[in-house]
Parts: C-alpha cells; structure tokens; sequence
C-alpha cells in the first residue's frame, strides 16, 4: 500500500516520503533501532542506577532500612494511610530532609511541596526544621567533624517551594510546568504532592477520563524523576471496598491507579503503633516496621518489642 | 494532533505555556511564615485562653484548617464554642479578634445568658462598661436551620459575608444533627454532606478563619474497624485478645470528613473527671488536659497535659 493513501495528517506523510519511506513494507523493514530512539540496554542501566544511589532518610533508621536507604531517586513512590497517621508529617519530614548537605550524608538539594489539601502547616516545618538542625550540629559535635554545620530553620524553610492547588486542572497544570520549574531550579531533589487523590475522588462524573487523567500525570510524572533525576513522592488517602464479603480498607483513586507508581507504602495502626508496609516495589522485600511521629519529625519507635517482621 | 495538522513539538509548547500561565505561583514556606506572622493575629491563631492547650497548638485554634470537637452530649462543646466566640469578638487589646462571629446552631443550643455570664465572670472590667456587653454580642450572629436544605442555604448566604473579611469565626454546632440515620456503616458512593465539606474547608483557607466544628459520638464495637487486605490474614489473633471498647467514631463518618479535619479535640468524662485531649494535631503529641467547668467557661485543672499512647484517645467512656 502506498504512503500517500495511509489515513495520517499530511505532514506526516511528507515526512515518511521525504525520509525515503514510499510504501508499507519499507516501513515494516526497519529495525527497531532505527526507528526507536531513546532505548537503552539493561547493562546500561544498570551503571546508571548504580550511579544515583543517592536515597532521601526518614530520619526514622527502621522504616530507612526497609525502603533499602530511603526514598529513592528517578522513582515514584506512593504513601498512603488513614487519617492522622502522618502521611503529611512524613512528607514535610522528607522535605526537610532532602536539605541535609551531602558532608552529612544527604542530597543538599531542594523540595518541590504540592498541597492539594491545605494540610502544610507552616509551624510543624518550623519544628521539624529545627529538629534537623539540632540533629545535624549533635552528629558534627559526636563525630567531631571539621564541617561546619551552616544551614538555620530559616534557610531550610526558604528551600521549600509550596505550591497551593485548588482544582484537578491546577493539579494538571502544575505537573505541566514543573519540567520547566525543575529545569530552572536544577537543584530540586524531591517533589511531594499531598494529597494526590484530593480533587480526583469527589465531584468527578466521568470515571474513564479520570482514569485517563490519572495516567497522563504518572507518566509525567515518572518522565520527570527521570529526567532530572528526583525523587517523587505520592500522597494518597483511604478508602473501603467491599471485597470477600467484608469492607476493606484500599488507597483511593481505583485499581487502575494502583499500577501507576514505582513503589508503595502503606501507613497503618497496629496495636497502638504507626507502622508501615512495603506493598508493591519492584526490588523491596514485603516489609513492615514500627515508626513514631515525635515534636522533632519522623523517629524510631520506642516500642520494646519492636522488630522488623518480614511478610511472606 | 491529527486534527489540527500540528506538529508534536507545537503542540507540547503550547501546552507548556498554558500549564504554566494556569499554574498558581509559588512561595517558600518562609515566605508563607513570614508573611502570616506579619499580617495575621498571633501567626495565624485565636488563643483560647487555656494556657495548657495553646501551648500545645502553638498559640491557640488556628486560622485557615477545621478543628474538631467531639464528645458525648454534656461534655462541654457548646461551652467551649460560646467561649470561643465570645473570645473572638473581643477588642485586640483584649486579645481577641475584633471581628464578626457566625455561629451555626443547629441543636438549638445557643444561649447568650450563659455567654454574657462568661464574659462577665472572665473580662468584668470590660462587660461592666456601658453598652460594651450589647456590642459583643450584637456582633455574634446565630443561624438556626432546622434541616439540610436549610443549612446549605445558610452556608451560600455566608460565603459571601466571610469573603469580604467582616467574620473572623465560624462555629458549626454540631454537624451530626444535619445526618439522619447515619449510623449504618455508609456503603461507598456521594457522601450527602461532601458538598458542604469542601465548602467548609475552602472557606476557612481562602478567609483565613479558624471554623470549629462540633460532632457526636457513637459507640462502635471492635468487629467494626476496617482493615487492610494484609491485615486480613492477622484477624485470627486480633479476634482472640478483642476486648469491647467504645472508639469514638463519629457520627459525621466517612474518611472525607477524617481527611478533612485538621485539629481534633476529644472532650469526655470519666468517673467525675472530664478530660480534653487533643487527638489529632500535626504540631502536638497526643495530650490529655483535665479541665472542669467555671462560670468563665472551661478552665484547665493543669497546664501540664499528660501525654498519652494514641488509641487510648479513641477510648471514650462517657460517666
């Protein structure tokens, strides 16, 4: 069959004859290679990972030890948990902790804060960002470093870039210009959106476009943490689903969400801790640990019997 | 793309230029900190005059989230709200709000007697002044609808009142009266208060008010709790050691209303003692404040709350 007649734009078409492609079988003759730009071997990637190991702590050594470091770079991780777990106080926890200057074992980069919710609440950063501190001049005075500790509450709170999304289509638009944002702010290491689920679950009559939405902000999203090589953080909240005969709790935003992200964490309540569960990770062991959320962030646990329980 | 004969790159240009021309811009936290110390009343906060829970809260009911008050009828919530209101419709010089109050009183529970007595038995030297007692309540307004429609109603009119920053409080006393029937587990679907959820919400963030809320509680037994799927696998032993307890969930249900509350405080009584903790607040460990009931309203036995492990505050016994 010819070019001409295949039911494409015409520029397209002028494209496929001027590049020397007339008929079909010339099209269907070129290799993979040819065609395809931007494929990689599995060797090659393998450097690459090995190159960006860098992972963002939890300040909290038991849920670090179960995500293999922290929260990874160029991967999407999702956290989501009922109410009043510290889904957000992870998140601010994360924001701060992006800062840390790599002498101290960090990343010494920038936070990207999307706040769907209107849950940032600025004295908890303050806090939060204090606790760091102080945690930072402890472990220079304990190891007896010759780096300086330089950074103050304040220079970590100006860090923080917050965003404040009202609509689905302020969400859409945001996950649009980050690439630009990112590009000019080269030294942002983590973005966190809380909540993702918010303006997706009420007011939205048609299911199929939500879905389409949905994948069309993963994927963005997925191509960002790749591109410049960030980490992107999830929040999701709760919902039941009736499911063998019981009500059972699921993270919001449907099945078909539930396949968008690298790695998911889910935050929950057992027996008067806060734990958190590895649910979905392409590398992760399923795991839990205990963690607790303290004045100063995100810490151990303090529990007596606590360890580190391995599912199967 | 097809469509439009465009090319690709064309096209993703002026997409990049929407988003970013729709996109809301962007502040530091320092910024946003430095900005609501500087413009608002105590960094964004109305002290309650609890020395105890403002210390917890970091200054007092903060402005632009919901907080919550929930307990068993007879605790002391409507207390607490006719003292809030009374403490925001106070002069600055007071330490009050100088502003307009809406208070939302759906159980017909207002009384101003008891609320001039509070600010008699709390701020003499400004309730015994001429007139002065007349001002501060002229500047409360009650609302008393009697069903939803009628609710959802009050809640356009003041939209418009609360944007134009004469109203620096609002209380909504209780929301579980405007749900009939509500004490069946929900099967998913539009909750019927979502609207007036996000209304609530969006308000006290784009005002930059504090909203109070108040809830009832009901008794759920533990067979009740919802897990996650690999928790289902654990019941086995969850059955074996279940003890009843009543957990406070409310009578406003649903994980949007959770989600959408920022600051939870559980008031209750147990064996003559009454106990307000505050459960849920990102800026405080959970704490339990044993306060008793004054002519001047509520009034904390000690400043010093007792920190508690976190289920032990959805525990509530009621005498």
């Amino acid at each position: 069959m010819e070019v001409s007649k295949l039911p494409i734009s015409a520029t397209q078409r002028g494209k496929l004859i001027s590049a020397g492609y007339t008929s079909l079988s010339s099209i269907c003759s070129a290799s993979s290679s040819d065609i395809s730009r931007g494929t990689q071997t599995a060797w090659d990637m393998l450097q690459e990972e090995q190159e960006s190991l860098a992972r963002i702590t939890t300040s909290c050594a038991d849920l670090d030890n179960i995500l293999g470091g922290g929260i990874g770079c160029r991967e999407v991780t999702e956290i989501g948990g009922v109410p009043g777990i510290g889904k957000t106080q992870l998140g601010i926890q994360l924001a701060v902790n992006v800062q840390i200057p790599v002498e101290f074992g960090g990343l010494g980069g920038k936070a990207i804060y999307i706040d769907t919710e209107g849950s940032f609440m600025v004295e908890r950063a303050l806090q939060i960002a204090e606790a760091c501190v102080e945690d930072m001049l402890e472990y220079n005075r304990f190891l007896r470093n010759d780096c300086q500790v330089k950074t103050q509450p304040k220079d970590i709170l100006e860090n923080i870039f917050y965003f404040r999304i009202c609509s689905y289509t302020e969400q859409s638009a945001v996950i649009n210009y980050l690439d630009k944002f990112v590009s000019e702010h080269k030294d942002v290491k983590v973005v966190i959106i809380d909540s993702i689920a918010f303006h997706f679950r009420h007011g939205f009559v048609d299911l199929a476009l939500r879905t389409r939405v949905l994948s069309g902000i993963a994927l963005k999203l997925m191509n960002l943490a790749k591109k410049f090589s960030l980490a992107v953080v999830l929040l999701n909240q709760v919902t039941t689903k009736y499911t063998e005969g019981s009500f059972q709790l699921c993270l919001a935003l449907g099945d078909s969400w539930s396949h968008c992200c690298t790695n998911r964490l889910i935050l929950y309540w057992n027996s008067n801790e806060r734990h958190a569960y590895i649910d979905k990770s392409p590398y992760l062991r399923s795991a839990s640990a205990s963690y607790s959320v303290t004045s100063r962030g995100i810490r151990n646990s303090t529990s007596r019997s606590k360890r580190i329980k391995m599912m199967i | 793309m097809k469509l439009l004969d465009v090319e690709l790159s064309e096209v993703r240009s002026a997409l990049a230029l929407v988003s970013e021309i729709v996109c809301p811009p962007f502040q530091t936290a320092l910024l946003l900190m430095e900005q609501r110390a500087a413009t608002e009343h105590l960094g964004g906060h109305l002290p309650t005059r609890l020395k105890g829970l403002d210390a917890a809260l970091c200054g007092g009911v903060p402005f632009g989230v919901v907080t919550e008050l929930v307990g068993p009828a007879g605790t002391g919530k409507t207390q607490f709200c006719l003292k809030l209101s009374l403490l925001a419709a106070l002069p600055a010089h007071y330490g009050g709000l100088d502003g307009g109050v809406i208070y939302i009183d759906v159980e017909s529970t207002f009384t101003s007697r008891r609320m001039i007595e509070m600010g008699a038995s709390s701020f003499p030297e400004i309730f015994h002044s001429k007139g002065m007692a007349q001002e501060m309540a002229g500047r409360i307004l009650v609302l008393q609808p009697t069903s939803l429609s009628e609710f959802t109603e009050s809640l356009e009119k003041i939209k418009v009142s609360l944007l134009q920053n004469q109203v620096k409080l609002l209380v909504i006393d209780s929301m579980a009266a405007l749900v009939p029937g509500v004490h069946e587990q929900r099967a998913p679907g539009q909750h019927p208060l979502s609207w007036h959820i996000s209304l609530i919400t969006s308000l006290a963030e784009f005002s930059r008010i504090p909203i109070v809320v108040t809830n009832r509680v009901r008794p759920q037994s533990h067979d009740e709790s919802c897990l996650y799927p690999f928790q289902v696998q654990k019941m086995d032993r969850i059955l074996k050691d279940r003890t009843r307890y009543y957990s406070h969930i409310v009578a406003v249900p649903g994980f949007h209303w959770a989600h959408a509350v920022t600051i939870r405080l559980v008031l209750e009584a147990k064996s003559g003692q009454r106990f307000m903790k505050v459960e849920k607040s990102p800026t405080s460990p959970p704490l339990a404040f044993p306060f008793t009931i004054t002519p001047s309203g509520l009034s904390l036995l000690t400043d010093d709350g007792t920190e508690m492990v976190v289920p032990e505050t959805c525990n509530l016994s009621s005498r």
